[in-house]
Formats: C-alpha cells, sequence, structure tokens
C-alpha cells in the first residue's frame, strides 16, 4: 500500500492528473501571450491573459537543479537516497520531480531527462523522469 | 524629520538551556516574557503599548489564526493597530517597516512586536514536505527533505553557475561559530572546524547537516515607538533609516532563478535607495542564516559582493570575529538558536550591537546596520537598514 503523500486534487488540477493517468503531461498554451506554464491556473500567471488551453508536452526536458536526499520526512526515508530535482520541460515551464537512477550521484544539471508515469494508487498516477 | 520619526528603544530575548525555554513554559507565556523585559529596558510598560504585531506557527486550533488577538488578551492590552501578516521568517523585518509606517501615519505610539516558538520542547519539526494541497500538490508528493531541500537545490544550480563549492558554505558555517563562542546565550559554543562540517553528514545535497540550522526554542521582542517618546526613554534611539521587501514564490519550481536570489535584490535595492545609504556605510550584517547557502544568496544578491563572488566575501574567515565583514554576530541560527522564524533575532542582535552592549563579541564603533530576512524557501526577503544616527 502506497503510504506517502497524495496531491489533493482540485478544479485547477483536475485535467492535469487525469491525464498523468492516461500516461500524458499536460501543461497549458495562451496563444494571445505565446506562453506556456506549468502548474495549471485558468489565466496566465503574471499577466492575466485567459485564452487558456490544455497541451500535451513533449515530456522531454533538461535537469535545471537537484538534490539526493539523504534524509527525508518519515514517509520517504526509506526511500533515501532518492532525486529530487526541478526539470526544464522542452517547452519551457519547470517542473518539481524525481530521477529514476540507482546512481543519485551521478546525477548532473544539464542532463537530458523523459518522462515516465508511476502509478502509485488508482486516484493518482505521479510524473516522474528517467535519465536519456 | 519630525518628531513622529519612528525608532526601536527596547529588544529583549528569552533565555534558552540546550535549545529549550526554561520550565515548559508556554508560548504565550515566553512572549509575554520577552515583552515585558523589552518595554522594561526602554523604560515603558505594558500600559503603552497600541500596536501589537504578532506571527508564529502557534495558535489555538481551528479556524483562523488570529495570534494578536490572543496575545493581547494574554497581555491584557486593547490594541488599536494590529498585524498579523506571515512572508515566513522575514516578517519581522517587514513588522518593522510596518510599525514605522503606522507611527508615522499617526496610527500607533509605540508598538510591540513579538515571536515565540516551542518548537524544540514539542519536537514538532521534521523533514515532511508542506500538506500537498493547492501549489503543494505538485511538491510534496515528490519527498523533497523540506525546506532543506529547496536550498540545496539553490546551492547545486549555484556551484554549477559561478564555481562555488561545499568549502564555501564550511567557511560560513565556522565563521558563525566563532561569534557564537562569544556568545554565553548560543546553543552551539564547542569547537567546528572546516573538516568537521565537511565530514558531517548529508542531509540533502550538497548540503551537510552543519550547513543547516539549530531546531531550538525562542522567543524574542522588539519596541517601536516615536523619536518624540524616546526622549525620556532609557535607551539610545534607533533609527529606521531604510527598508524594502519581495516575495517570489512558495513552491521551489516557480523561483525564478535558483543562483540568484531575486527577493533578496529587489530588497536590498529598497532599502539601500529609501536610506541614501551605500554598502560601505553598512558597519555589521545580520542576514538570515536557516542554511549556510542562504548567506552566500543573500550577500550576493544584496550586492556585498558581484554574483558568484560571494565565495571571495567569506573566504579565509572574513566574516569571523577579527575579519573585515563582521556577520551574524550572535551566532545566528546556526549556532545562536532557530526557533522556527528567526527573523527578529536579526533585529534583536543588530540592536544589541548598535547600543554597543555585547560584551566580548561587541564590534567596535557601530552606528549602522543591516538586517535582511528570508523567509520560506528563498520564498521572501526583506530588508531593514538601522543607524543610532538620525541624519
Amino acid at each position: 500500500m502506497y503510504d506517502k503523500p497524495l496531491p489533493i486534487i482540485d478544479s485547477d488540477s483536475r485535467p492535469y492528473w487525469d491525464a498523468c493517468k492516461e500516461g500524458k503531461l499536460l501543461i497549458q498554451y495562451s496563444k494571445s501571450a505565446d506562453k506556456y506554464f506549468f502548474y495549471p491556473r485558468p489565466f496566465v500567471p503574471g499577466t492575466g491573459e485567459r485564452d487558456v488551453e490544455w497541451v500535451e508536452a513533449s515530456g522531454e526536458g533538461t535537469i535545471y537543479s537537484f538534490t539526493i536526499a539523504e534524509r527525508a520526512g518519515p514517509a520517504f526515508q526509506e526511500d533515501a537516497p532518492f532525486v529530487v530535482a526541478v526539470i526544464e520541460l522542452k517547452e519551457g515551464p519547470r517542473m518539481l520531480s524525481n530521477i529514476r537512477t540507482d546512481k543519485p550521484y551521478d546525477v548532473k544539471i544539464g542532463d537530458k531527462v523523459k518522462v515516465y508515469f508511476d502509478k502509485v494508487t488508482d486516484e493518482v498516477t505521479l510524473p516522474k523522469f528517467d535519465l536519456v | 524629520m519630525s518628531n513622529r520619526t519612528p525608532v526601536i528603544v527596547g529588544v529583549a530575548d528569552v533565555p534558552l538551556r540546550k535549545g529549550m525555554v526554561l520550565d515548559g513554559a508556554n508560548v504565550l507565556n515566553i512572549q509575554a516574557n520577552a515583552a515585558l523585559e523589552a518595554l522594561d529596558s526602554a523604560g515603558l510598560t505594558l500600559a503603552d503599548v497600541d500596536g501589537l504585531m504578532v506571527t508564529g506557527m502557534w495558535a489555538v486550533p481551528g479556524p483562523g489564526q488570529l495570534m494578536s488577538v490572543t496575545m493581547a488578551e494574554y497581555l491584557g492590552i486593547h490594541p488599536t493597530f494590529h498585524d498579523c501578516t506571515n512572508i515566513g521568517g522575514s516578517t519581522f523585518e517587514i513588522f518593522v517597516a510596518r510599525a514605522a509606517m503606522a507611527i508615522e501615519a499617526g496610527q500607533a505610539e509605540t508598538v510591540l512586536i513579538l515571536y515565540g516558538s516551542t518548537q524544540k520542547s514539542e519536537q514538532s519539526r521534521n523533514l515532511a514536505g508542506r500538506a500537498p494541497v493547492f501549489n503543494m500538490q505538485y511538491e510534496t508528493p515528490s519527498g523533497m527533505p523540506t525546506p532543506v531541500g529547496g536550498y540545496a537545490m539553490a546551492m547545486q544550480r549555484h556551484m554549477h553557475e559561478y564555481g562555488s563549492t561545499p568549502e564555501t558554505l564550511a567557511e560560513i558555517a565556522v565563521a558563525t561559530r566563532k561569534w557564537a563562542k562569544m556568545n554565553e546565550n548560543a546553543t552551539k559554543r564547542d569547537d567546528l572546524t572546516i573538516d568537521d562540517v565537511m565530514n558531517s553528514p548529508v542531509i540533502s545535497s550538497p548540503l551537510r547537516l552543519r550547513d543547516c540550522c539549530l531546531v531550538t526554542d525562542g522567543g524574542g521582542a522588539v519596541v517601536v515607538t516615536t523619536k518624540e517618546r524616546a526622549k525620556d526613554l532609557k535607551k539610545k534611539p534607533i533609527y529606521i533609516k531604510g527598508y524594502g521587501e519581495c516575495a517570489t514564490h512558495w513552491h521551489i519550481a516557480q523561483m525564478p532563478d535558483m543562483a540568484n536570489l531575486d527577493v533578496a535584490r529587489i530588497a536590498g535595492e529598497r532599502a539601500f535607495k529609501m536610506a541614501g545609504m551605500k554598502h560601505s556605510d553598512i558597519d555589521i550584517t545580520q542576514v538570515y542564516d536557516s542554511f549556510t547557502v542562504t548567506v552566500l544568496l543573500t550577500l550576493e544578491a544584496l550586492g556585498f559582493a558581484k554574483p558568484g563572488e560571494g565565495k571571495d566575501l567569506v573566504a579565509n574567515q572574513n566574516t569571523a570575529p577579527g575579519g573585515n565583514f563582521p556577520l551574524n554576530t550572535s551566532g545566528g541560527g546556526l549556532s545562536y538558536a532557530h526557533p522556527g522564524m528567526y527573523g527578529i533575532f536579526l533585529l534583536i542582535e543588530a540592536a544589541q550591537q548598535l547600543w554597543g552592549e555585547c560584551g566580548e563579541r561587541q564590534v567596535a564603533g557601530v552606528r549602522t546596520a543591516l538586517c535582511h530576512g528570508t523567509g520560506g524557501t528563498l520564498s521572501s526577503g526583506a530588508t531593514c537598514i538601522l543607524s543610532t544616527e538620525e541624519g
């Protein structure tokens, strides 16, 4: 049984988490602002354009920064050491996730990564990343 | 400047033993003790207080936090100016700014700023993330040790862009410990070497145990009133020359630039501009040291060093006693105390240095001090520039 914290899904995030269950990574795009962004909101953060559409991201990106957690909260300690990273998606937005690797101390900023989907419960699938 | 010019006239903190408040005192009790001591040191009483500013991580459970209301009742006062803003550990620097604005506007005469925490006594802190709701639904499921993981990623990025190293951070931890050794109230006063820091266990790479602040209890108070009122009081007034604040993110992946601390750059620029001062005018600097990397990023962002050159500013124990850049002279959150939200202790140490009350660790000839608080996960920053000279 998965006993780690799960996202509390809300009206903004429902389409995003639903898509994860189908193996799709959704971000949002505004044509008038010509901007991709993440996390989900019904307007462009900072400028407010409302012509926001969901688009499927390539799932490709690079590691903008990362840390190797040797110590973690009670629910995660058994997984240590594990990699937490800020991924810069090819489309521009950044997101926080985990990198799947047996050699955490070999991970570097700038490494290319590709999304995979980790179905942790029937309700929640988390997007995570592999080194490519 | 009018006689309504706001000035700091009293500060106090509460004694700790092994990082815990004495006699298992509760969080209201320790704040009241700090308040009474700060007021008494100024020559004021509770009856003089008409403004109350309180923030923290305690509250009566259930809807609403109402911290200033709770504390006002406990103190037995009926304030006509309240503020319970919370932008993290930097809140106290913006409290000074807001107290100054309220006093200048005639909305308050004497403002009491309070903080208390009994997190160590209660053993209420761990590395678990924030509740996975709203923006944290995209952060907490990653298991990022919180908040250290966010700071660790900032250091990783800084190392990548500028070639700083873990040894850079160890210099900061060691220099800060040297100040703590001269402060009998500091929690950690044993010897600490660069090797000790480098050999301490990794918590969240590249940050090690000795890069992290302590987890302690603590309480403090700061009293702000008018220059006119201060004429009859015991302390030389401390003028609030400039202030500034900024926040950019709460979820770490939303931080605009992880190697450059925008919030501190913007807050510092606003404070220096308001004060009409330059960096060379600052005698001592107190910056929030939740982690060693917080100090490195803050010094660069405030302009004490160019981006990437903070490593040169902190090299060779330059920020330690006897160095050219007196920094975090109480021993900081790394070695003095860190009760969750540290920002009030930056102000307390700055004031005591400006009054020449710091005994063995007193820096000679201090006339100006810069305090910079950081809140959240490098989320918010707030600067105050203080001086014993009005002009």
